[in-house]
Order: C-alpha cells, then structure tokens, then sequence
C-alpha cells in the first residue's frame, strides 16, 4: 500500500474535489450543464461577500453584481485599484494560437500541467486553459491596449516553459491594465450600487455558524472599528503568502491572514511548501533593504544568462571575453535554453553562486546580458520591448543595463499552495470560496510565466459566477444568521482582544524586526533547497522566535486610528503560524517537485526526483489548535489525460 | 558602487487625524547608505522610533515598484520628489546628498483629506472613474479578439495614457488641485480605442461633472506633466477639452431626438 | 434570525452616468470648469484680436495727427450708409464689453473653485518645474489691466481724465491731440507702460493657453504654440509701449 493510500485512510476531513464525470476535455461543459441556477429575479436575494480586489476578486464581484447578486467587496488597501496584481509584468497565456505556431488548449494544459511537475489536478488546469481564449476576449473589449502589430492585429511573447508564444502583454505592465480593466468593470457596478465597496478594511476573521461559512469580522484601518458582515457566500481572493520570506517581490502588504484565518476556523491549507522562487530578480544591494524587485521574466527572451568561468574574475562584464563566460542555461537545458522554467532556473543561478561564481559587489547575483540582442535586433528594438523594465532597473541598481548587463538573482516570488478548494473552487467549508493566488488550484508544484494572471481571471470571471449559484440555489428562502448572531459577536470580542494584546506586550522589537528574522528562517532553510535536518532545525527556531514575538513585540500608538505597526503585528503574526505549517510541509514531502527541492531527493545531474509512487498526492493540512500540530489530509491526484512522466526541459 | 550618506535631517509632517492641527517634526538619520530607496529611509526610521517607543510615521506604499500608485510624498516641494518620471517609491537616496535637510508633506487638496500624518484619502479618483471610467462590456459577451485590428499608433497612444497609476501627484503638484491629467488621462485612453466609441460621449460629460464637483479647474501650468511618474502629456487634458465640446452638441442632438 | 438582504441593490444593467438635466445649452455648458475655459479662451481671442488692431490702428500716430484722426473718424463711419453713423462701433464696443465682463466672471469664479480645491496651503515651500511667473499671476496682471481700460476710457475715450494734471481742452476728434496731452504727464505715460507690459505677460501665457482650452491640441502644431503666444504678446507690447515712450522722446507731438 503506498503512502499516499495509507495517508488518505487517515484523513480526519472528507476531502469530495467534486471533478464532473467525462473525458478532462467535456468535464467543464457536463459541469455546467448540469449545475442548478439561480433564476434573475431571486439573484438579488443573495449576498456575497468578495474579500480582494485583486484580479480575482474584482473579477468575480463585477461578474456576481452584473448578474445580479448583491455583492459586498472588501480590501485593505485605498483602492480598488491597487491590489499587488497591478505588479505583475511579463504577460498573460492565452491558447488563442493567433500565431499559428501549433498551440491549442490541450497543448496549454498539458504544458501547465508539466510545468506544475504533476502535482496539479488534471481537471482544473483544463478548465483553466479551455477559458484562457474567453479571457483574452473580455479583456481587450474592455479596452486593455494589448500589444499589437502593425496590421493592428494582437502581438505575442513567448515565455518560460512553453515552446510557442502565447503570451500576450501591455508593454512591461499587462498586470496593471488587466486590474485596471477588471477594477473599471468593479468600478461601473460600484457606480451602479451593485457593489458596496469597504476599502482600507481589513479581514480578520471568519464566522462560521452550523458548519457554513456565514460571514466575516472585519476591521477599519482609519478607525480602527471591528465590524461583522454577514452574506450567503464568502469568496476569498486574497492573494498569496510571499511575503512570508520578508525579502521578497510581492508588494510590501501582501499578507496571509485572510487565509490563516479562514484555516483556523476549519479550511484546509494545501501544500504550503511549493513556493516560487523568481529567476530574474534584482539582487539585494544592502541589509536594510525591505523589497526585492521583479525584472519580467520576458527579459530572457532576448537577453543571455551567463556567470565568468572564473570565482576570482574581477574585470567588468564587457572585458570578459566569450570563452570565458558560461552561459550555463544554454549549456545545460539546450533546447529551452534561457527560456528554462523558473525553478530550474533559479537553482542553476543557486548553484554557481553558491561555487563562488556570483557577480556583483556582494558577488550575489548572476549575469543577464543583452548585448547580443542589441547587435541583433538594434537599440531601438530592444528598446520598444523592454524600455520601461531598462529604466527601472536604472533607478534601482543605478546601471545602464545598454551598456552593462543587468545582475539578477532569484527572489520569493509566488505561492503554489494556498487555501484548499474543490472543483468549484469551494473550500471544506460550505459557503466558503477561494479565487486567484489565495487557492491552490491550478499550478501544482511550480507555476509557468504568464498563468497566474490568467487563472485569477478564469476564477473570478469564468468560473466563480457559476459555481457559486449552484451553491446558492438550495438556499433561496432559507433565513441566514445575521450579525446579531453570537458567533459574531464572539468573534468581534476574539478580534478585539488579539489586536488588544499585541499592544499590550509592550516589548522592546517592532514587527518589522520579527518579520525580518522569520523571513530569514524560511528563506534559509525553506527556500530554494530544503534538506531534512534544515527543516528540522527551522522547525525549532521558529517557535522559539515566536515566543519571543508573544512576549517582546513592541507596537506603539493605539487601536482606534491608522496604525501601521499594529496591522503590521497581526500579519506577522499570521506568518509565523504559517511559516511553522511551511517547514512541516515540506519535510513530509520527501521528494522533490517543482518549487520543493530537496536535495537528499535529486537525480545524478542534480535534477528534482519526484516519487510518484508516494507523494503523487496534495497535502491538505487541517487546523490542529496549534501551529506545531497540524492534521494531515491528502487528496490523491490521478492523471488520465497526461502522462505521468519526468520533467525534461534539456 | 554604494556609498553612505551622512546627517540628513528630515523635516516630516506630523498630524494625529483628519481634524487635528499638524505640525513639521525633524529627525536626523546618521547614515544611510545611497543604494537605499527613500521609503527604506523611511522604514529604517520608524523601526527606530517605534523601539524608542514613539508612533511610528504614518504613510501609504505597496508595490514598491512604482506602479501600484500607492506611495504619495511631497519632497521638498516636488510631488514624487526630485527625479523626473519617477514615483516616491522608486526615488533613491543616489538624489541626494550628506547634510540635505529634506522637507516631507502630504499631498493637499480638499479632495484628499488628510488621514494621518502624509497618509491622504484618494477616493475622489475612483468616484470619476465610477462616474463613466470604463467601457461597459460585460462579461460573457466579449467578440475574439481580433475581431476588430488598432493601429499600431492608436493602442500604443492609449497605452501611454493607461500608464496613469492614480497617484494624485497631478493634482497635488497642480496649483489649483486640478484633477484634469488623471481623468484627462483616462478619458483619452477609452475614447482613443474603437471599443470605447460607443460611449464616447456619455463618459467625458459623466467624468468631466464628477471631477468638477471636487477638484480645481485647470489653467494651463503644467504642473502635472512634470509631476507625473508615468510622464503623461498634457495633450490627453486638450484632448478631454475637445471630447468635452463635441459631447455637449453630440449628447445633445441623442436626447433632442428621443 | 435576521436575514441579510440589508443593502437594496441598484439597477443590473444601464449605465452609471445618471440621465441629465435639459438645460439651455450656454448655461449647461457655462456651469462646468472646462465650459468656463472655452468661455474665457473664445473671450480672450475676441479681446487679443482687439488689442492687436487697436494696436496697429494706433501706429498711425506716426504718420501724424491727420491720418490718427481720420482714422478715429472712419471707425465711426464704419459701414455707413448701411448703418447710421457709429451703430458698427458702438455694436463692437458692446461686444467688447460683454467678453470682457464674461472672462472676469469666469476667472472670478475659477479663481474661487480652485481656492476651495486647496483650503490648506503646502507648509514648506513650493518648487515648481514647469509653472511661470505668468501663468501664476493671471489674476493679477488681468485686473491690472482692467483697471488700466477704466482710465484708458475716461482718459481718451471720454476725456474726463485727459485733462488732470495738465491744461487744455478734450476735444473727441482730436484723437492726436488727446494721445500727446496725456502722455506728456510722465506719471501717466508710465503707468501705460507698465499696464501694457502686464498685459504682454498676461498674453504670454493666455495665448499659448488657447490651445489647450480649446482642444485645439494637433501634435504638429504643438512646438508652434509657444512661439505664437510670445510673438503676440511681444508685438502688441513693444507697438503700445511705444506710443508713450515716442511721446516723452518728442518724437510725436
Ligand atoms: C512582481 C510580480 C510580477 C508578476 N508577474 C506576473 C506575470 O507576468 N504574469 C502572471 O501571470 N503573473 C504574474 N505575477 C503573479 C500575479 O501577479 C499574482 O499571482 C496575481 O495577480 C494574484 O492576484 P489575486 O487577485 O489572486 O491577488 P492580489 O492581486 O494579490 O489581490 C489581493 C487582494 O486581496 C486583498 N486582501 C488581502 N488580504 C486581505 C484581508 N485580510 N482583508 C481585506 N482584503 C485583503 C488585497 O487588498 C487585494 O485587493 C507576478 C507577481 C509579482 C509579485
Ligand atoms: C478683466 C480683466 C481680466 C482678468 C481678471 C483676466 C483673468 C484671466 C484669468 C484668470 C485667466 C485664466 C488663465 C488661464 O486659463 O490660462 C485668463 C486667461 C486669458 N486671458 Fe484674461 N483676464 C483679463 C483680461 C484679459 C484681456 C483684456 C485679454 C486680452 C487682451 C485677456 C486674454 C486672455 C487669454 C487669451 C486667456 C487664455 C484663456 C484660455 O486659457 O483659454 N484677458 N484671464
Ligand atoms: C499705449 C497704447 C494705447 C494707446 C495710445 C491707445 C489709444 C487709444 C485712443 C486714442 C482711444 C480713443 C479712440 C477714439 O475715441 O476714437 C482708445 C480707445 C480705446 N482703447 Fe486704447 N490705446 C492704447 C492701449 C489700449 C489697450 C492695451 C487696451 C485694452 C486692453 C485699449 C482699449 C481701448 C478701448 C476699449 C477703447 C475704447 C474704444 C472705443 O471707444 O471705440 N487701449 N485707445
Ligand atoms: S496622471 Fe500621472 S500623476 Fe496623475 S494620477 Fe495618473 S500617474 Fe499620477
Ligand atoms: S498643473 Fe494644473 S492647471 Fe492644468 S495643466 Fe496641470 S492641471
Ligand atoms: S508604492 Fe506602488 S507606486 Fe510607489
């Protein structure tokens, strides 16, 4: 009996993915061909609640308002706007094949599902791939200036993972103008009254009343008010955990709370452990830095990755002659070369850094170099693609990347795991969905360039919009508890008393400085190579600095206005749980795959060693009372479509 | 390579709320080193005061890669600071030198009350957007892609004026707290598409009202050009002035016919 | 158990744009901040134009008291016999007048949109990039130059003020006589030296500003424009600045 067998008879929660029957390709349509409806006059009888305005979120609440529902959409930030998707650079996939260069939806699925090392579910990712094409079409009709050729038809990119170009991208910003169109979309509705909009309202906990999800506690950052909200549904699409590593590219509030919280009140938190690690991020200049910054991943279509041969080099770039650089991507992967995906990639940079190889004053980076591309294609060109990632990466490290090569370095980049769902994208508590980043549908163990966007998209426009009035049709009628229900108020009193308590410690570190040090542990020995006495050895210091956080947190100010350093807590806080389930997770998981690399676990050429006989599963991890015990659960993955085999990008 | 700056003294805006009356406070940051973002600058000295065990300086970020439009300072007089075409956030210390004494406001405007100390409230942008920013397209009925090719010209046109992150440094930089770049900004990237024909007019009339019930009139300056991150053109401001002529007859010629 | 239908939500489809009001279509346009510009730019262009002739009419004095007067006298002649005697001109001077009166209610009422967009003043100081000393001072150099226009009239127009400070008599016809009566008070020449030289700045800015009020934005013209507004604004300062100096200098009179 394998293990995943022997782990799936343990399971303490029943764990229904609800996959409709059928070949993967028809599951989606039988899907809605037989889910229940919700007539148009009864929708506005119905109340949803949407937590994010991210890509998914925004999506998702314009789709449910202009459908109908009454929709309530919660952020934390100013505005609707703002939401870390506006980051996102490079591009977004669809299977549209406009270039005629043999794509289709099974090629994008099975790409996805490959590029997640087969540790996704099979039927989600087509799903995801089969609404690609719709995206696409939603978005430019609502005027997202794509990038286009000069028959005025659209333009593509190709990028990490895939050998045909189905990237599409708005100069180095295609984050920004799809959120920009999904948050006019929002907007429209908002104008309209069929969104009420809470900004700089932060979740902090969820109510769960007769085991469904019923509503949530909210507070207001400008007053610091606790208030509940109560709905028929809660979507939450809340964006990843990144920022668990404190060094990372995701936007400095991205957060995990909404998520924790949602997993101590009883949602499955799936495979924590498969993080991103970004191939092509600038490398840290000095300790007191807060952010790492992204440099698109479509630089490596035209620029050339390569470290000097030799540790002590000590010449400018540009006096390295050819033979004595290795452009090792190329050496290694021939026929994806620069084009490697993300993980592969970023460890191939670990490793010659680590050999001493790294370039850079702290000799901590590796370098991307355009020269070549320049000769071809002419500066102009160079220019037109890459122009405003050229300026940024001038401000930020203060180098002419047309004259010398840009110095890159992996960083924390994206999250795989996330909030457990089912095929409808419903957590193990009714009435509790989980949309975009925040979930751990689609990407299994490493996401391809250019998905992420897309399947925040799928979620919120495609998909939610209609799994959720199947969830709500049985309802119509039935009363629901409102805020005047006890579980409300004792959750307010709960929300009242933590944030109460991390102003009482009255310690000696600010937040910051825990997050520093937390983030430090995980990149350190949860990062890009994990080893089993690492893990071990995180899985001590971790507790031993949250005890310090409990009881030598210093937070200033009070809690009934903006206080920055208060939000600050209660995130860290919620990282800290998380990073101790990180740690547990990847130490169950002895094998390799995708973004988790264990090195006891690694071919002779020091590839990932996945063991499809023992972990071909997902790992769900249940709340246990105490972030040192969590309860496993597993979801076994089966592949009839694609054909479980090894990873090969040479 | 890196070097360190030394003795900065800043002079930051202090205010406990919205009503409250603020006042400058000066802190003096020995050394930093000038590979260090100003907002790092500025982390660096609230995990000092907060130890110290002072109220940390309240003020909005995310992204930190100037394009959430979040961070919002006025440097020494500059919205955004010094460095052209560059958001508070991407500013670093490379602009400035040992002993500067660097003033630190809020953005102001009547439209962007106050929230804490240089934290303001932005939400009167969205209200314009809600007014008539978008094109309503809703989701389902959306045609391929392809169906109907731009110029080259055209979409690269509106992308400039899309780049608009919704900062607010145009109207904090403008003299008279006008917000004419930011809707201008928007108006000239729908109306420049041929999905934003239909509703061409009803938008620039819709946003134009919004933004009038809140914001200053524009008289020309410029201001907002030079404060822009994203380097957006005054042109998209004449553009909006003449979309706004042509919907006064079209609009009007529509209802005199129904 | 209450239930959570709170919020009523609004319609499902339409659009947010609310229907608007019918109103008379000056007014509907007059009542927003981009109307009142097209006012004031069309008002402006009506007054450059008028200053610009009035400007070169005026040159005339250079070929002496017969030819200025005639020309004073012509423009009552205007259009006669079709129109009775002075009809055009007064027609004009009404115009004039009104655009006048319209451009100083809309900069009046701009002025206090924009002093309500920014009730509390930056602390510290600004450092503008791009903004001048005229486009700054719009409100200044105009009512400056309105006040000029008040004596202006009661000194040449109606000669009530010709005569103050010097003796003689205002006689209307004698249009050259008036000019040099009045500009050999050194007082007097001076202060339309220096209306005229605000108005030159008013202009500087005003007549690049047109453009961009008025939409009239074509990219290929743009580098045009600055150019436009300085060579308006030097043209009609350096012909009116003239007049004075050329009298104090005894080159007319
Ligand atoms: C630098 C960078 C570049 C990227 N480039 C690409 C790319 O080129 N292509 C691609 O496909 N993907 C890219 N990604 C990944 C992609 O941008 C994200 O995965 C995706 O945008 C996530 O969208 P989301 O809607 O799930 O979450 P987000 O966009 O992160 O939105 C989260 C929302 O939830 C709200 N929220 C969170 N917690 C709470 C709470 N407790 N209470 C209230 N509100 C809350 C936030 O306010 C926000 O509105 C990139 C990511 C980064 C960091
Ligand atoms: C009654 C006294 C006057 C006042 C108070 C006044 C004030 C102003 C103000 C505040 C502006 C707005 C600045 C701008 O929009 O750029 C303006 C613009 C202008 N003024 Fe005046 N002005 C006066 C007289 C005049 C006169 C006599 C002329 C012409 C000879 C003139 C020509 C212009 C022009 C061309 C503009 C530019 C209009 C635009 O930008 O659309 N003004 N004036
Ligand atoms: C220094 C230069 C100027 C000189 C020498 C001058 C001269 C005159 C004279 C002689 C008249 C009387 C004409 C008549 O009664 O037949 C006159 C009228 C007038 N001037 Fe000027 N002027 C000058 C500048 C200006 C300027 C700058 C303005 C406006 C901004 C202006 C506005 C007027 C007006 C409105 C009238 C009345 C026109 C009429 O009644 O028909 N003048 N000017
Ligand atoms: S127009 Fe420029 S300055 Fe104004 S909000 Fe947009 S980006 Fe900011
Ligand atoms: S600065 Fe202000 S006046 Fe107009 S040109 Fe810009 S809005
Ligand atoms: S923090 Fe996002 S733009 Fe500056």
């Amino acid at each position: 009996m394998t293990l995943t067998e022997e782990l799936f008879a343990k399971n303490t929660v029943k764990l229904d993915s609800k996959i409709p029957d059928g070949p993967v390709a028809d599951k989606w349509d039988n899907y809605k061909e037989n889910m229940k409806l919700v007539n148009p006059n009864n929708k506005r009888k119905f109340k949803i609640i949407v937590v994010g305005t991210g890509l998914a979120g925004a999506s998702a609440a314009a789709t449910l308002a202009e459908l109908g529902y009454q929709v309530d959409a919660f952020t934390f930030h100013d505005s609707a706007r703002r939401a870390h998707s506006i980051a996102a650079q490079g591009g977004i996939n669809g299977a549209k094949n406009y270039k005629g260069d043999g794509d289709s939806v099974y090629r994008l699925f099975y790409d996805t599902v490959k590029g997640g090392d087969f540790r996704s579910r099979e039927a989600n990712v087509h799903r995801l791939a089969q609404v690609s094409v719709d995206i696409i079409d939603q978005m430019v009709a609502q005027g997202v200036p794509f990038a286009r050729e000069y028959g005025g038809l659209l333009d593509n990119r190709s990028f990490g993972g895939a050998q045909v170009s189905r990237t599409f991208y708005a100069r180095g910003q295609t984050g920004q103008q799809l959120l920009l169109g999904a948050y006019q979309q929002f907007s429209r509705q908002v104008g309209l009254g069929g969104i009420n909009l809470y900004n700089r309202s932060e979740l902090i906990d969820i109510v769960v009343i007769d085991g469904r999800a019923s509503g949530i506690v909210v507070r207001d950052l400008v007053t610091g008010e606790i208030t509940s909200h109560a709905a028929h549904a809660v979507v939450l699409a809340t964006g990843g955990y990144g920022n668990a590593f404190f060094l990372s590219t995701n936007a400095m509030a991205c957060n995990v709370t909404a998520a924790w919280r949602a997993h101590r009140k009883g949602a499955l938190f799936a495979n924590p452990c498969y993080t991103q690690i970004h191939p092509t991020c600038i490398p840290q200049s000095d300790d007191s830095q807060s952010k790492l910054t992204l440099m698109s991943e479509s630089l490596r279509n035209d620029g050339r990755v390569w470290v000097p041969t030799n540790p002590n080099e000590t010449r400018q770039a540009r006096d390295i002659p050819e033979e004595e650089r290795d452009y090792y991507l190329e050496r290694l992967y021939p026929s994806f070369g620069n084009l490697a995906p993300r993980d592969i990639s970023s460890r191939a940079a670990k490793r010659l850094v680590d050999k001493g190889q790294g370039v850079g004053p702290k000799k901590n980076g590796v370098y991307l170099d355009f020269s070549e591309a320049i000769e071809r294609l002419g500066h102009d060109v160079v220019q037109e693609r890459y122009g405003n990632l050229f300026e940024m990466y001038e401000r930020i490290a203060g180098e002419n990347p047309y004259e010398t090569p840009m110095r890159i370095y992996p960083a924390s980049h994206y999250t795989m795991g996330g909030l457990w769902v089912d095929y409808e994208l419903q957590t193990n508590i009714p009435g509790l969905y989980a949309a975009g980043e925040a979930n751990f549908s689609d990407h299994g163990a490493n996401r391809l360039g250019a998905s992420a966007l897309m399947q925040g998209l799928s979620d919120g426009y495609f998909v939610l919009p209609y799994t959720i009035g199947n969830g709500l049709a049985p309802l119509l009628g039935k009363s629901m508890p409102g805020i005047d229900h006890p579980e409300f108020k004792a959750a307010e009193e709960a929300a009242r008393e933590r944030f109460n308590a991390y102003l009482a410690i009255n310690g000696t570190k600010s937040p910051d400085y825990f997050h520093r040090e937390l983030g430090k542990i995980i990149w350190d020995y949860c990062g890009m190579e994990r080893t089993e006495e690492g893990l071990k050895k995180a899985l001590e210091l971790l507790p031993a600095l949250y005890q310090e956080f409990k009881t030598d947190l210093r937070v200033t100010g009070d809690g009934d206005n903006m206080n920055q350093t208060l939000e600050k807590a209660g995130r860290v806080d919620d990282f800290f749980q998380l990073g101790m389930l990180m740690c547990r997770d990847a130490l169950d998981r002895k094998e390799s795959c995708g973004g988790h690399f264990r090195s006891e676990y690694q071919t002779d050429e020091g590839e990932a060693l996945r063991d499809d006989e023992n972990y071909c599963h997902v790992a769900a991890w249940q709340w246990g009372g105490d972030p040192m015990t969590p309860n496993l659960n597993v979801e076994p993955l089966e592949f009839e479509a694609v054909h479980l085999a090894t990873r090969s990008y040479k | 390579m890196s070097n360190h700056l030394k003795n900065i003294t800043l002079r930051i805006w202090r205010q406990a709320g919205p009503a409250a009356k603020g006042k400058f406070e000066t802190h003096v940051v020995d050394e930093i080193t000038d590979e260090a973002s100003f907002l790092e600058m500025l982390d660096i000295l609230n995990d000092k005061l907060v130890t110290e065990g002072k109220e940390a300086v309240v003020f909005d970020h995310d992204c930190r890669e100037g394009i959430c439009g979040t961070c919002s300072l006025m440097i020494d007089g500059q919205a955004h600071g010094p460095q052209r075409g560059t958001a508070t956030c991407q500013l670093h210390m490379r602009q400035f030198k040992s002993n500067d004494t660097i003033t630190i406001e809020p953005w102001r405007a009547s439209a962007f009350p106050i929230i804490k100390d240089l934290m303001v409230d932005r939400s009167a942008f969205d209200r314009i957007i809600e007014s008539g920013g978008y094109i309503t397209s809703e989701t389902g009925g959306a045609p391929d892609a392809n169906l109907i090719p731009i110029s080259k010209i055209v979409s690269d046109a509106a992308m400039d004026s899309a780049a608009c992150i919704g900062c607010g440094a145009c109207v904090a930089a403008c003299p008279n707290g006008a917000a004419n770049l930011f809707t201008g900004a928007k108006i000239a990237h729908l109306s420049r598409l041929p999905q934003g024909q239909a509703e061409r007019y009803s938008r620039v009339e819709a946003m134009v009202e919004t933004m009038d019930e809140k914001f200053g009139s524009c008289t020309n300056h410029g201001e907002c050009e030079a404060a822009c991150p994203k380097e957006i053109s005054i042109d998209v401001i004449a553009l909006m002035n003449k979309d706004f002529r042509k919907a006064k007859f079209a609009n009007r010629k529509d209802l005199a016919r129904k | 158990m209450a239930q959570v239908v709170t919020s009523q939500r609004g319609p499902v489809t339409g659009t947010a744009t609310q229907q608007r009001k019918k109103r008379p279509f000056l007014l509907d346009l007059y009542s927003t901040a981009v109307g009142k510009k097209y006012v004031m730019g069309l008002t402006g262009i009506a007054m450059m134009g008028f200053v610009l002739a009035h400007m070169i009419g005026n040159l005339k004095m250079y070929l002496g008291a017969a030819h200025l007067n005639e020309y004073a006298e012509f423009l009552k002649q205007l259009l006669v016999p079709i129109a009775p005697e002075g009809v055009v001109l007064w027609l004009l001077r009404g115009g004039l007048i009104t655009f006048l009166l319209l451009h100083l209610h809309a900069a009046w009422s701009l002025t206090r949109l924009n002093r309500h967009a920014r009730p509390v003043k930056y602390q510290s100081s600004r450092d503008y990039q791009i903004a001048n000393f005229a486009s700054r001072t719009m409100r200044w150099s105009g009512i400056i130059v309105l006040a000029f226009i008040f004596w202006h009239l009661a000194d040449l127009t109606f000669g009530v003020a010709n005569t103050i400070g010097t003796h003689g008599v205002f006689v209307k016809a004698e249009v050259y006589d008036n000019v040099v009566r009045s500009f050999q008070r050194v007082p007097v020449a001076i202060f339309y030296v220096v209306a005229n030289i605000l108005l030159g700045i008013h202009l500087f800015h005003g007549a690049w500003s047109i453009f961009q009020s008025l939409g009239w934005n074509n990219p290929r013209f743009n580098t045009w424009r600055r150019a436009f507004a300085t060579g308006f604004a030097a043209v009609v300062v350096l012909g009116n600045v003239s007049f004075p100096i050329a009298v104090m200098a005894g080159i007319v009179g």
